[in-house]
């Protein structure tokens, strides 16, 4: 038994339709790994909302998952244009999402907060023009 | 009782092995082995659903007789508000009500009033407990067993609150004895169920213990009998006014009634188990904001979509709506009846899905899963008896199949052996020619 499981998915940009399969898929496997359901919630809300994000914003992406038995690790990757103000997109409330995106019901300026309040570890690596790499932490147990 | 019961079952003289109830069931629940569905008990939610698809008869649902009545010296029949969507040309319940007299009930309560103290109770409850809006109705047996096998992040939002049949049936009760002085277990209270959940809630609830349904008719069962009764009882001039359900009442017997009564429009209401499922994970999600209540059938149409009735849903809904027009609102919302109305005991997670019995096993198995996945077509055809590729890849681990029940590996490796044999025989006979 080596205790580790590897999870890779790729996030088409723009497919509004598509968006949170990877997050569904991901909860469902932690659940029929007996995963605590504080935890499953913790991921299911914070990959989901980087899954929406990458398709709002950076046309895609790819997201590697990695379950130990101590922490879920969940890695957003993409070439999108980068973020301009970290600390400002930290803020609640605040988007640049554009308007066919807020006409679905997106873009309500909560994806990074969430995506802080419901991970034990949150990174962000940004480089304008060039992408970003969000690094989400959930402790199991 | 076991903790795992399903009122579904199978006669294996009619099962011929097929692949659609397999398909169909939403929490693979049915499996073919040795060319018959067998259901794993603990997965099942009695959503019915593969009584409904199969097309040899050969899934049905448990339920009690009129013959059963026998057993009682007094006997009430609880006649759900679907059960008058299913009936033409009616415009007053009271028709329904004597006729259930006229087959030899003594006493009739509609489950129609019982649920206007619901609705009551439950607009009070979600005043008092905000915090854990948007509760779910647990008016529907199928999605409280689904919530507590499927979703545990939900099981806090489960309105807590009995279904309206089951404080019908101790209301009931409480009237009976008052009426005839007979004890407890000499009442019998006769459920006139659209569906196998509510055989199922009534034989083994979840949330409190010890329902007071003893028995549960199906509609489609009593439905000849209640026609020609009703025919009989039409003919009788000056007929008592027996029936008690006001608008709100009779609305729980569709999709939205329930959530209608709650007098607010900060609400859900799905239907059809397949909608259902997408509204819970969505809900885990935390994709909704701002609502109180949801409602959830796991029928299409609500109750009036039951397996066990006989009416197409969304005729017995016009029908419904047509009943309601010029009733009062409600009749019952300002009665207190003394029962206690309230769940007594919490439901707990019940992880069935769970691959191995630690954390450890079970990534080991999941593992193993991925790797199986590579091997398999991924055409998800169900020869193998499981509805899915990935299911029987989980069968697999969880050790109660094997990949050779997949057609295509075991193709592969028949293949195989013929090839083997094909070159062993060839040099063979090179050998021979030497």
């Amino acid at each position: 038994m080596t205790g580790k499981i590897h999870l890779n998915y790729v996030i088409p940009g723009d497919d509004f339709t598509r968006a949170g399969e990877a997050s569904g898929e991901v909860k469902k496997k932690l659940k029929q790994m007996g995963v605590s359901p504080e935890a499953v919630r913790k991921v299911a809300i914070s990959m989901y909302e980087g899954e929406i994000n990458m398709v709002i914003h950076a046309n895609g992406g790819t997201i590697d998952v990695d379950i130990s038995t101590t922490d879920i690790t969940i890695v957003l990757k993409d070439n999108g244009p980068g973020i301009k103000d970290v600390a400002l997109a930290m803020q609640a409330g605040y988007s640049t999402a554009p308007d066919k995106v807020r006409a679905l019901g997106f873009g309500a300026g909560m994806g990074l907060p969430n995506m802080k309040k419901y991970s034990d570890n949150l990174i962000i690596d940004t480089k304008l023009g060039y992408g970003t790499t969000v690094t989400i932490v959930v402790k199991i147990g | 009782m076991s903790e795992f019961y399903t009122s579904v079952r199978l006669d294996e003289s009619l099962c011929k092995g097929c692949i659609n109830c397999i398909k169909r069931c939403p929490t693979e629940a049915i499996r073919v082995r040795n060319g018959k569905a067998r259901i794993t008990k603990e997965f099942c939610i009695d959503c019915g659903e593969c009584i409904r698809i199969c097309k040899h008869h050969a899934k049905y649902s448990t339920y009690d007789t009129l013959r059963s009545r026998e057993k009682y010296e007094y006997t009430v029949a609880l006649p759900a508000p679907s059960l008058y969507g299913q009936v033409n040309n009616i415009e007053d319940v009271n028709l329904v009500l004597h006729a259930l007299i006229r087959m030899g009930f003594d006493a009739v309560f509609e489950v129609g009033c019982a649920a206007e103290y619901v609705s009551r109770l439950t607009r009070e409850y979600l005043e008092a407990h905000r915090e854990k809006w948007p509760l779910i109705s647990t008016a529907c047996p199928s999605i409280t067993r689904l919530i507590r096998v499927r979703f545990p992040n939900l099981i806090e939002h489960l309105l807590p609150i009995k279904a309206p049949v089951d404080l019908a049936a101790q209301i009931a009760r409480k009237e009976a004895i008052k009426k005839t002085g007979l004890a407890p277990d000499r009442i019998g209270i006769f459920f006139l169920s659209p569906c196998p959940a509510k055989v199922t809630a009534a034989k083994n609830p979840l949330g409190y213990e010890g329902g007071d349904v003893d028995a549960v008719l199906a509609m489609k069962d009593i439905y000849p009998e209640l026609i020609k009764n009703m025919k009989e009882a039409a003919k009788t001039p000056n007929l008592e006014d027996l029936t008690t359900a006001g608008k709100i009442g009779i609305g729980w017997g569709g999709s939205g009634g329930e959530a209608g009564g709650l007098l607010t429009d900060s609400y859900l209401a799905a239907d059809g188990i397949e909608n259902v499922i997408r509204v819970l994970e969505d809900m885990e999600d935390q994709k909704f904001k701002d609502l109180s209540f949801i409602e959830l059938n796991a029928c299409n149409g609500g109750c009036v979509g039951g397996v066990l009735t006989v009416e197409n849903p969304y005729v017995a809904k016009v029908k419904l709506s047509s009943l309601r027009k010029y009733l009062p609102v409600a009749r019952n919302h300002s009665i207190s009846y003394e029962v206690n109305p309230y769940w007594t005991q919490n439901v707990e997670y019940e992880p069935v899905f769970t691959l191995g019995s630690n954390l450890l096993e079970s990534m080991d198995r999941m593992a193993k899963v991925e790797e199986l996945m590579k091997k398999f077509p991924g055409l998800d055809c169900g020869c193998c008896g499981a509805p899915t590729c990935l299911a029987l890849a989980e069968d697999i681990v969880r050790g109660i199949a094997e990949e050779k029940d997949c057609i295509h590996i075991l193709r592969a490796y028949v293949d195989q052996l013929s090839n083997q044999m094909e070159s062993d025989k060839e040099r063979g006979e090179e050998h021979d020619s030497w």
